[in-house]
């Protein structure tokens, strides 16, 4: 599959897997088109050639009926939440029960609060948004989106942003809902020990193509240089760590 | 610059605006056809009828009875030459229902509750609540958009026709325990003077169509806003500069449309 806006190509003629039941990442640096994928995933764009296949089911943005379908089998969280700031807690994960189903308020009720007892938040059920912190705004959006037992949950940057305590609690309930619930999930984040942590198997993107894919452990015995350079977190490398430039002697007037 | 370039360069202009020109018809289309379904959730309405109906009365009230205030003063000035000051409340009444009533509530209304509706839904958007949505299966056009604009149609009549009361209110002041004009004279002639389905009337069907231009415009502001801070920023203003000059421009053509001399 290759996507790109405009004549600027993001990802380049890339396959990737996503086995029911597991846990899968797709790790890379920042800008190099992760969350892009989820969009196209998410039928939010579509690609230039090739096709992306949910359940075997292509994903069809220009047919929206289908595509809505598609969605409610989907569960994703953003990577700030993106919780309503309208509703309060209770409100936001009810959302989408009240959207798509016709059930009784006793029942949504019991729903949301055995969601948010999942990510462990049943006692802030009634606090307004503003009120909570980034980590359990992220816990709330998990709640919010598994909601409706989604069969894929994908997560952009779950771990962005969170302090050390909120990364460990958000990595162990993406394993823990994922293995209690059978679902599918795909991570998207650029924290490789959290993610490794936690995931079956995991793609590493490097300018719009696979450099590197495997279980953790492949991966961290890994040999490329690119994947070496991402996983131990070194500056410089394959990936280069100056943005593209002239040499700094003539930008100085050093180059008599 | 050469002409050629010169003739390129107001051509791209001139696509540039009919393209947001139809991408705005089509964003109305959509929105029309998003708002009777809307219609069997009024609840969700009922809220924002709250928020920019309710919450903007103080602004509306307190402008109408200035409003009213100066035109009872300023006509009474031009009338008493005439030895007609008692139709001064007349004249304010004519003057709110047909014109000023509607017009300066839509553009308080434009001020007041379109800003918060391009702002509350740019920040929407910038906040990805908007595309959270849309990836639970929930168009926002329905969920978000019909409900606010609705709220926007059933409010500014409503606000309109309190603008008109409290300026008559406003002007009864004024003219009669403190200009001294009769009481009876005052409300007699308002009574005789005004039409309802003439100047009553058409001051509504005003209040409806300005109604439905401003929050129109607020909303397909803030929907189409950049989600950053100056794309909200820049929205915002652009609600004000817009509805304001939609609604002078539609004042002028259905004051023209409804015109009658008999």
């Amino acid at each position: 599959m290759t996507f790109g806006y405009d004549s600027r190509v993001i990802l380049t003629d890339i396959s990737l897997q996503f086995p029911r039941g597991k846990v899968v990442a797709i790790m890379g640096s920042s800008g190099c088109g992760k969350t892009t994928l989820l969009r196209l995933i998410g039928g939010v764009v579509t690609p230039k050639k090739g096709s992306i296949l949910f359940d075997g089911e292509p994903v069809d943005p220009t047919d929206q009926d289908k595509l809505f379908a598609l969605r409610r089998r989907l569960g994703m969280l953003f990577q700030f939440g993106a919780l309503f700031t309208d509703l309060s807690v209770f409100e936001n994960v009810a959302f989408p029960l009240r959207e798509h189903t016709d059930l009784p308020e006793s029942m949504i009720r019991d729903i949301v609060l055995m969601k948010l007892n999942a990510v462990g938040l049943r006692g802030a059920a009634s606090l307004r948004i503003a009120e909570v912190s980034g980590g359990m705004a992220r816990r709330i959006a998990l709640a919010r989106a598994i909601a409706l037992d989604p069969e894929l949950i994908m997560y952009d940057e779950p771990f962005a942003g969170l302090d050390p305590i909120s990364v460990g609690v958000a990595a162990n309930l993406i394993r823990r809902l994922n293995d209690a619930t059978g679902a599918t999930s795909i991570i998207v984040s650029h924290d490789v020990d959290e993610c490794f942590s936690i995931c079956d198997y995991a793609y590493l993107i490097s300018s719009g193509r696979i450099a590197g894919q495997g279980t953790p452990k492949e991966l961290q015995g890994s040999e490329d240089p690119e994947v070496r350079q991402f996983i131990r977190g070194e500056p410089d490398g394959p990936v280069r760590f100056h943005y593209p430039a002239q040499p700094i002697e003539q930008d100085l007037g050093l180059s008599a | 610059m050469n002409p050629l370039e010169l003739l390129a360069a107001v051509g791209e202009r001139v696509l540039r605006l009919l393209q947001s020109l139809g991408h705005s018809a089509f964003f109305f289309a959509d929105l029309v056809r998003h708002t009777p379904p809307a219609l069997r959730r009024f609840q969700l309405a009922v809220v924002q009828i709250h928020a920019i109906g309710n919450l903007s009365l103080v602004i509306i009230v307190t402008s109408g009875a200035a409003v009213g205030g100066v035109l009872a003063l300023q006509s009474y000035y031009a009338l008493s030459r005439y030895g007609a000051a008692e139709s001064v409340g007349l004249l304010v009444a004519l003057s709110l229902l047909r014109e000023l009533g509607p017009v300066l509530t839509a553009l308080l209304f434009a001020g007041r509750a379109g800003t918060s509706l391009t702002a509350e839904i740019g920040l929407m958007k910038a906040g990805e609540q908007l595309a959270a949505m849309e990836m639970m299966a929930i168009d926002p056009r329905s969920r978000v958009l019909a409900p606010r604009f609705i709220a926007g149609i059933v409010s500014m009549p409503l606000l309109g026709a309190i603008f008109s009361a409290v300026g008559v209110a406003g002007a009864y002041v004024i003219a009669v325990p403190m200009i001294g004009i009769d009481s009876a004279a005052f409300w007699s002639q308002m009574q005789d003077g005004v039409d309802v389905v003439k100047d009553i009337g058409d001051g509504m069907v005003k209040t409806v169509v300005f109604g439905v231009a401003a929050t129109f415009v607020a909303l397909y502001m803030g929907y189409e806003s950049n989600a950053t801070p100056e794309g909200v920023a820049q929205a915002t203003t652009r609600t004000v500069v817009f509805s304001s000059v939609a609604v002078l421009i539609l004042d002028f053509l259905l004051t023209s449309l409804m015109f009658h001399t008999s």
